[in-house]
């Protein structure tokens, strides 16, 4: 028997992320894998980042993770998403090679000293309703630690689907995890069930390249980590074909084959990320969709043809697949499928992602009821530092929805739960403005330095670059000028007498850092990182400054705390809906209830009265 | 257990009936308590003697019970008609008290059931609440428009045409690299233009709303002795004001409510306008060209046709007084009643200008958290225009417009966006 501080369950993204985090934080960690060839594997499309996910990556670098560096590593076709949109919205994506990611997330886990690394299927927890202080494994042998973090993703109970055909599985290939779904179910959580589906994967070599339009690259790649500069693995383009009438016809004739057509599936799918044939029944009137293939590798030849993931037959599939532009040879290596799979309701979670009313449980990633790799990592950064820290006796860590998309996804889960697999939008943050993925390191790397789960090298190099910004915002805004020689130097301003700083002038569409470089010419000895921090914070300075007042206020909202056993069903005053969407969501704090859908702010005044009565009744009592 | 809550519905005080209203889950109790008569049936009245739990007889009252969620507060409700005696309802009141879990309503209470009972929202208590007010036509029709819920209907289109024009700015941003449209600038400006023209009309229409709720203001004004105080004094058909033949009598402004044909008017007697070197009364005069400039309405009374300069309002009427044989086409007299016809209609037709552009906000509440939006809209349409490279900054905008305009709709809900742009835009490549 082995005594640890903190114990991984899993090794996809939300377990490797977890192990890293505990493992910065002194934790002595331990990382329970059914198959030690399974750490870090992508199992659904080659890609990291995206919109909103490439802010969270920037997020989890910013507190010193793994998944930005190997992202960097293994990429072979960087793009920033909305380029020509304000910085706000970008998002930088990352093609990676399958193989090369693997290899580096293994790399980083294997590098850490007090992290060790075990094969075994986890079938039982040891310890009670009221805390976990270990696991068993299929083997017999226990594992105790102080906290524990439960990180399965899709294997709770998986199924996978292929039209007619269904067994048992966690991802195609690999076995589930029943025993441990039992083991969650005795705990009193609420499980639901969810489903994904992946594409059939093609065979590179099959597909007649020369037909189709290619979509390559960045000449000037973004990268995910602060410490990173330039990629290093060679760069590749992806293609682009589109499926047709023909194809629509396909999939129309053999819809009732379909495992989720056939009734087969029961979970709630992503309406994000729909099935070919979703797509064909709820568009109708569109003719075409749009297909990218995607390089799995530099070493392989497999191919993923992002846009027809499918639950229809392999024949089928076949049949498809070959009705496309490019594609009418292509040999399909791996067949489409879906899964279905077990998630906790988040609710029962607090905004450590430890189980509410258990000591010493945390749930991390998809079986939280989101997906993508990202999510899935952000969710084992935050469990993996909380696990850390209840394991030294030392304060929780958490993050809110005005300094991250970290924050806003836990929040949206723990206080919404979830009824279709969650994944992050940029939308989804009302902070936006200020969340934007160059900052990252601003808004979450002190944090990090204070709780101390940041390298001496990262800490260095932050603290440098926030000494150049300084030094740079104070050059823009120590000197004003007046309309008349900002016109002499062409800056296009109007003539209303009023003196400028060049921040304020660098906030005016239209004018780079370059045009400003004549008023001042220490200016010009800052580096273009710099520069291009400095524009992006004047770009947005009024809004910013507007949404810090409301990050005051919801900072004030989240401080006042709602009792779990507070009443709504005594309150007068509020509406029977209100009421149950207050008793079945159950806010933790005032910010939380404030954003229940229907929310009033009458309502809202009501609930606070209370929870202040409550409040000093206890202090009188 | 919730209490069951009675109190008297009709005004305090000797009446030919007076009704006393309980609401709760044991009011239909009440009635088995107070009259022998078992054959209660919602909806129907009932002919009933009442008695006290000692079995004195109260009142031979008419009863008419409503089953809930079929009633005003949704609970069980008794209305309970009765002679307008102050002893019989004293003595109801008293007997009512007596039963366990019974209590007096407390001011409103019957109102907030109703709301917790979602049988009425916010807009439509206020609106009920004016109803109740109401004294005059304008008045009624105006509170009854907003008790029919006609504010809620109309915030809901609003509420629905924000969501659209977000979704489909969020759907080029969050989706990006999916096979959606680039740029939505033509399909936004159009929402964005039907909403900033729907707003601004009832932001104009508040102003009216307002007066018709509080009244509109009509000054009198002219010089001394020119029979502001006589006309006054016609109008509102009682001496309300001081005449006299001394010039400068009124020097405070006196205040008459009326209504004018169902328009609520409050109209004001002010200080005649002279050069004087008496303090107070050159206080006055201030004063009642202040409150002239300030009102929806002056009519300016004269001898010689002459408007008084310091008058900046634009809305003026002007008649001459004292026409007391009707010789002149805007002249009047308040001692012959010459004219005073004429001048009623024209008062009328003036202000009921103002009543056509009326919209369907009707307090001050809606008109900041309106014109606030129209703001922000303006923002965001000219950052639409721009391109989709501003497209993050009217996002903003458009965000912060669905915050303001949270109180009278209710919270906009990023998962309502979502559930937009799935339902219209194909997704996932």
């Amino acid at each position: 028997m082995k005594q640890f501080d903190v114990i991984v369950v899993g090794g996809g993204h939300a377990g490797s992320e977890a192990a890293a985090a505990a493992s910065r934080m002194g934790a002595n960690t331990v990382l329970v894998t059914m198959k030690h060839s399974d750490l870090g594997i992508m199992s659904c499309n080659p890609a990291i980042g995206g919109l909103g996910k490439g802010h969270l990556v920037r997020e989890i670098d910013a507190m010193d993770g793994i998944m930005a560096r190997s992202a960097d590593e293994a990429g072979i076709q960087f793009r920033l998403l909305n380029r020509k949109k304000g910085p706000a919205v970008q998002g930088p994506r990352v093609q990676a090679d399958r193989l090369l990611y693997q290899n580096s997330i293994k790399r980083a886990l294997k590098s850490i000293e007090n992290l060790s690394i075990v094969e075994g299927e986890v079938v039982d927890l040891v310890g009670s309703h009221d805390g976990v202080m270990g696991i068993i494994l299929a083997d017999g042998s226990e594992i105790l630690a102080k906290s524990t973090i439960i990180t399965t993703g899709t294997f709770l109970r998986g199924k996978v689907f292929i039209g007619e055909v269904s067994y048992p599985a966690g991802r195609m290939g690999a076995n589930p995890s029943s025993k441990l779904a039992e083991k969650i179910e005795d705990f009193g959580l609420k499980l639901g069930r969810l489903k994904t589906g992946t594409p059939p994967r093609l065979n590179g070599k099959s597909i007649n390249w020369e037909e189709l339009e290619r979509q390559p690259g960045d000449v000037d790649p973004t990268m995910f980590s602060f410490l990173s500069k330039n990629p290093i693995a060679e760069q590749i383009s992806c293609g682009i074909t589109f499926t047709n009438e023909k194809t629509h016809e396909i999939i129309e004739k053999n819809l009732s084959k379909s495992a989720m057509y056939g009734g087969y599936i029961d979970g709630a799918g992503p309406r994000y990320c729909p099935s070919i044939e979703d797509k064909i029944v709820r568009f109708r009137d569109k003719s075409s969709h749009q297909v990218f293939l995607e390089p799995e590798g530099l070493s392989v030849d497999t191919i993923y043809p992002n846009g027809i993931s499918t639950s229809l037959p392999e024949k089928t599939q076949k049949e498809y697949v070959r009705s496309i532009k490019g594609l009418e040879k292509a040999e399909i290596l791996q067949p489409g499928y879906a899964i279905e799979y077990d998630y906790v309701d988040p609710r029962s979670l607090s905004l450590t992602l430890s189980v509410n009313g258990v000591s010493g449980l945390y749930l991390a990633g998809q079986i939280n009821g989101t997906t993508g790799y990202e999510e899935a990592a952000a969710q084992g950064l935050v469990a993996g530092l909380n696990a850390a820290a209840e394991s030294s006796e030392e304060e929780t860590i958490t993050f809110s929805r005005s300094d991250s998309y970290i924050g806003v996804m836990i929040d949206d889960l723990i206080s919404k739960g979830v009824s279709e697999p969650y994944r992050m939008f940029t939308s989804r943050a009302e902070f936006r403005l200020s969340l934007r993925a160059d900052n990252a390191d601003q808004r979450l790397t002190p944090k990090g330095i204070e709780i101390g789960c940041i390298s001496a090298h990262r800490k260095k190099v932050f603290l440098d670059k926030v000494d150049k910004i300084e030094e740079c915002n104070k050059i823009l805004s120590e000197k004003e000028f007046t309309p008349n020689q900002l016109i002499a130097q062409g800056v296009s301003v109007s003539q209303d007498g009023n003196k400028r700083t060049l921040k304020q002038v660098l906030a005016f569409p239209n004018i780079t850092f370059d045009n400003i470089k004549v008023f001042d010419n220490r200016l010009s000895d800052i580096e273009s990182e710099i520069q291009q921090q400095a524009h992006r914070d004047a770009l947005y300075s009024n809004y910013i400054d507007r949404q810090k007042k409301d990050i005051e206020a919801i900072k004030r909202d989240e401080a006042i705390k709602i009792p779990s056993s507070f009443d709504y069903k005594l309150m007068s005053g509020l509406s029977n809906e209100l009421k149950n969407k207050l008793i079945g969501q159950k806010p933790k704090n005032i910010a939380q209830a404030s954003r229940i859908e229907g929310m009033t702010p009458a309502a809202l005044f009501l609930i606070l009265s209370k929870v202040k009565q409550n409040q000093s009744n206890v202090r009188a009592g | 257990m919730v209490d069951t809550i009675y109190a008297l519905a009709t005004p305090q005080g000797r009446a030919g009936v007076a009704i006393v209203r309980i609401s709760g889950p044991d009011a239909f109790m009440s009635l088995h308590s107070m009259c022998n008569d078992s054959k209660i049936k919602p909806r129907k009245t009932i002919l009933c003697d009442l008695y006290t739990q000692e079995g004195l007889h109260l009142d031979k009252a008419l009863v008419l019970p409503f089953k809930g969620p079929h009633s005003f507060t949704g609970e069980d409700v008794v209305e309970l008609h009765l002679h307008g005696s102050i002893a019989v309802i004293q003595k109801t009141l008293e007997t009512l008290s007596k039963i366990t879990n019974f209590r007096q309503a407390l001011p409103g209470e019957f109102t907030r059931r109703a709301f917790s009972n979602e049988k009425l929202d916010l807009a439509e208590i206020e609106g009920l609440a004016d109803l109740i007010e109401a004294e005059t036509e304008a008045q009624r029709v105006q509170a009854l428009k907003v008790l029919s819920g006609k504010l809620g209907e109309r915030a809901q289109e609003w509420r629905s045409m924000i969501i659209k024009a977000m979704a489909l700015i969020e759907v080029t941003i969050d989706f990006s690299d999916e096979d959606v449209p680039t740029d939505v600038s033509k399909d936004v400006i159009l929402i964005l233009t039907n909403i900033i023209n729907d707003l601004s009309f009832e932001s104009t229409g508040i102003n009216v709303a307002e007066r018709i709720r509080v009244g509109f203001e009509v000054a009198i004004l002219g010089k001394p002795n020119v029979g502001k105080s006589t006309l006054l004094n016609t109008l509102a058909g009682r001496e309300a004001a001081i005449t006299s033949e001394h010039a400068g009598t009124t020097r405070d402004i006196i205040e008459v409510k009326m209504d004018l044909d169902g328009l609520p008017v409050t109209m004001l007697d002010t200080a005649g306008l002279r050069e004087t070197n008496n303090s107070i009364e050159t206080k006055g005069i201030r004063k009642a060209i202040e409150r002239a400039n300030s009102s929806d309405l002056v009519i300016v009374l004269t001898d010689d046709g002459k408007k008084p300069p310091e008058i900046k309002n634009p809305n003026i009427l002007t008649f001459i007084s004292k026409c007391d044989n009707g010789d002149m086409g805007n002249g009047l007299s308040a001692v012959t009643g010459f004219g005073i016809d004429n001048m009623i209609k024209s008062i009328k037709k003036e202000l009921r200008n103002n009543v056509q552009n009326q919209g369907v906000a009707t307090r001050f509440r809606h008109k900041e958290a309106i014109d606030r939006s129209i703001n922000k809209l303006t923002n965001a349409k000219k950052f639409v225009t721009d391109g989709p490279g501003f497209y993050d900054l009217a996002a903003e905008e458009l965000r912060q417009t669905a915050y303001t305009l949270d109180e009278l709709f209710g919270k906009v809900d990023v998962e309502k966006v979502l559930d937009e742009i799935f339902s219209s835009f194909c997704l996932g490549k």
